[in-house]
C-alpha cells in the first residue's frame, strides 16, 4: 500500500533521524521511544553521572533514612552513628524484594520482612536466619551452603558525594568528582547557595507529569518562555527579556545556570509580546511578592540551576527549593519539590519564603504551567513520531550567553545527550 | 454541642461551598472566609510531620482574590470540571464565642475535556466556621489532602 508523502515514515524502531547539523531539532522519537528511554537510564542516571538523592537536613539524626530513586531505582539515604551518609539500594540480596516501605523513618538496621535477612545501615549483611541450618535430634537440617559468605551478599551501595548539605549518589563507583562532574561556573552557583549554612527542611509537594522526563530539562534551560508563558513574572519584572541576565554551561554543556537579576527600567509592557499581559495588573494582597534582598545573593535575583539528569535547584528570589526528577518510563516522571530555610532565617524570613512559595509547585502560579506544557508537548510528540522540534532560537550553536533570547541551553543539551547516546 | 439551625447551617455552609468551587465562580469562593482568614492546601506528609509548607497558602480575601484572577487571566491550564463530594460534617467542639471546630472528608474528581472522569484529590478539610451576621464564614480552612501525586497540576481552589 503506498503511504501518502505527508503521513511520515511507516511506523517502526528506525535509528533517530536528526535535521541539519547539531542538536537545534530533536526528533519527537527521542521523547517517545521505550528503548531510548531505557539506555538513557543506564548512560545517565546509572553510569557516569552524580544524581541528586536528598538534603542532609532531611536526615538530621543517626539512623535517620529516607527513601528515594535514582533514576528508576528505589534507594535509601541512611545517616550512620558516625554521621557519614550511605545511599544503598532497596533490592533485598535474597529475592530481590524492595523491602523498605516506609518513606522515611529511623531504624538500628534493615530488615528484610519476607526471610529476615537483614543489614547494617552501610548494606552490609548481618544476618541470614539458618544460615548454619536447623539442629534437629543431633543433625544439622538444611542451611546455607558452606562456602555461602554474608560479606559476598550485601545491598548494593551507591558512591556518596556531599557538599554544603546537598547528597548525590551513584551506582558507578568510577564516577568522577562531584566537583569536577558540576565543573567550576555551575559548582560556583551551586556553592553560592550551599555556602556550608545549616539547612531546614520546609516541607514537600509532588506532582506526576505525564511527559517525559528531558522536557523538565528543557524547561528550566529555557528562558524564552517564563516571560511569555508567566505573565506572573513579566508584570512583576521577575523574569523580563531585558532582565540583565546571563546563561552558563559546564564543559560538556550538559549542566546550566540561568542567572538573572529583576530590572526596574522600563515598562513591562515594551519587553514582552505576551498575550495575556496585564499592564495594570496589581495584587491585592502584595505579600506574595515582599521581596526582601539577601546577602548571600551577590547579585542576581533569580538562579536557576540544571544539573543534568536529575535535579533542579532554584532560587527564585526567596524561595529556594530543590526538584528532583523521577522517571517512570518515556512518558511520566515524578517531580519532587522539596522546599528549604536557612538556620538563621529569621520567623519573618520562614514566612516570606512559605508565602513566595506559592508562586512554585505544582499549583504554582508560575509553575503549574509548565507541567500542563510538558503535558501537551508529549501529546504532539506521541501523534507525531516523525517530526521534530524546533529549538532554534539565538541561532543553532551552543554558546554562553549574556543575555536570554536564546535556546542555546537546549542545544547544548541535546549535543552532549546525542554525544552520550551515540544517537 | 450545637442545635439543629446552626448544623444545618453548617451542612449549607459546606454544600454552598462546594457548589461554588464545582461550578467555577471564583468571584464566589473568596466570600465564604473571614478577613484575614486562612486557607491552606497541604500534603497529609507534610502536615503530619510539621512541615510548614503547603501547596497553596493564602492569609488574606485579598489572596484569594489574586489566586482567582490568576486562575481566570494568567494561568494556562487544560480546562476541567471539578466535582467535589463531601461527607457529612464531623463537629469537633465549640468554643464559647460560638467558632466550630470541625471536619469533612472529601473527594474531588476531575474531568478533562473529552476525557474520562478521574479522582483528583482526596481528603479531608479541618475547620474553623464563625458567625458572621445571620451566616456562616470560614476563618480557617486546612485542605489536608492523602493523594501522594498531583496529577500534573493543581489550578482550582479544593
Amino acid at each position: 500500500m503506498a503511504i501518502p508523502a505527508d503521513a511520515g515514515p511507516d511506523p517502526g524502531r528506525g535509528p533517530l533521524v536528526w535535521e541539519g547539523e547539531g542538536s537545534s531539532r530533536v526528533p519527537f522519537q527521542a521523547y517517545t521511544d521505550e528503548a531510548l528511554h531505557r539506555r538513557e537510564l543506564e548512560r545517565f542516571f546509572y553510569r557516569g553521572h552524580w544524581n541528586y538523592v536528598g538534603l542532609e537536613a532531611e536526615i538530621p539524626k543517626a539512623g535517620d533514612f529516607k527513601r528515594t530513586v535514582v533514576g528508576e531505582r528505589s534507594v535509601i539515604m541512611v545517616r550512620d552513628k558516625d554521621d557519614s551518609i550511605h545511599v544503598v539500594e532497596n533490592v533485598c540480596a535474597h529475592r530481590g524484594m524492595a523491602f523498605c516501605r516506609e518513606r522515611h523513618g529511623n531504624r538500628k538496621s534493615f530488615v528484610c520482612p519476607y526471610h529476615q535477612w537483614n543489614y547494617k545501615l552501610n548494606g552490609d549483611l548481618l544476618g541470614v536466619p539458618f544460615q548454619h541450618g536447623v539442629k534437629r535430634q543431633g543433625e544439622v537440617q538444611g542451611g546455607m551452603p558452606a562456602d555461602f559468605s554474608k560479606a559476598d551478599h550485601g545491598l548494593t551501595r551507591l558512591k556518596v558525594a556531599r557538599r554544603g548539605g546537598v547528597v548525590f549518589a551513584s551506582f558507578d563507583h568510577a564516577v568522577e568528582s562531584l566537583e569536577d562532574f558540576l565543573g567550576p561556573a555551575i559548582l560556583g552557583y551551586f556553592d553560592r547557595l550551599f555556602n556550608g549554612r545549616e539547612l531546614t527542611l520546609l516541607g514537600y509537594n509532588r506532582q506526576r507529569i505525564p511527559g517525559n522526563w528531558k522536557l523538565m530539562q528543557e524547561n528550566i534551560k529555557d528562558p524564552y518562555h517564563p516571560g511569555l508563558l508567566h505573565t506572573w513574572f513579566v508584570t512583576f519584572g521577575l523574569w523580563r527579556a531585558d532582565n540583565a541576565s546571563q546563561l552558563l554551561m559546564d564543559a560538556h554543556h550538559r549542566h546550566a545556570a540561568m542567572v538573572s537579576t529583576r530590572g526596574t527600567a522600563g515598562q513591562a509592557g515594551e519587553v514582552t509580546q505576551v498575550s495575556s499581559f496585564k499592564g495594570k495588573m496589581t495584587l491585592n494582597d502584595d505579600r506574595f511578592l515582599d521581596i526582601v534582598p539577601e546577602a548571600w545573593w551577590g547579585g542576581p535575583t533569580a538562579v536557576m540551576m540544571t544539573i543534568f539528569p536529575s535535579v533542579i535547584v532554584q532560587q527564585q528570589v526567596n524561595s529556594v527549593s530543590t526538584r528532583h526528577i523521577q522517571p517512570d518510563g518515556q512518558g511520566a516522571f515524578d517531580f519532587v519539590w522539596t522546599h528549604f530555610g536557612f538556620a538563621d532565617d529569621s520567623e519573618e524570613m520562614t514566612r516570606r519564603r512559605l508565602r513566595q512559595a506559592n508562586l512554585f509547585g505544582p499549583a504554582g502560579f508560575v509553575s503549574a504551567d509548565d507541567g500542563e506544557v510538558i503535558e501537551w508537548s508529549q501529546e504532539g510528540f506521541r501523534s507525531k513520531p516523525f517530526h521534530r522540534t524546533l529549538a532554534e532560537l539565538g541561532g543553532r550553536d551552543v554558546a554562553d550567553t549574556p543575555h536570554m533570547v536564546t535556546e542555546t541551553l537546549i542545544r547544548g543539551m541535546y549535543a552532549y545527550w546525542r554525544r552520550v547516546m551515540e544517537a | 454541642m450545637i442545635g439543629f439551625p446552626d448544623y444545618l447551617a453548617l451542612v449549607q455552609l459546606y454544600a454552598d461551598y462546594a457548589a461554588a468551587v464545582d461550578r467555577g465562580d471564583w468571584d464566589a469562593w473568596p466570600e465564604f472566609f473571614t478577613d484575614p482568614c486562612v486557607y491552606r492546601l497541604q500534603p497529609r506528609e507534610n502536615h503530619e510531620r510539621g512541615f510548614p509548607l503547603a501547596t497553596l497558602a493564602f492569609e488574606s480575601k485579598g489572596m484569594l482574590k489574586d489566586r482567582a484572577y490568576g486562575i481566570r487571566e494568567t494561568l494556562f491550564h487544560d480546562p476541567y470540571y471539578q466535582r467535589h463530594v463531601v461527607g457529612a460534617p464531623l463537629i469537633r467542639r465549640v468554643d464559647a464565642d460560638g467558632r466550630i471546630h470541625c471536619e469533612a472528608n472529601y473527594a474531588v474528581f476531575r474531568t478533562r475535556l473529552s476525557k474520562e472522569s478521574t479522582v483528583f484529590n482526596v481528603g479531608r478539610t479541618i475547620d474553623e466556621v464563625v458567625k458572621d451576621g445571620s451566616g456562616l464564614l470560614f476563618a480557617s480552612r486546612l485542605v489536608i489532602y492523602d493523594s501522594e501525586m498531583v496529577p500534573n497540576s493543581l489550578i482550582y481552589p479544593i
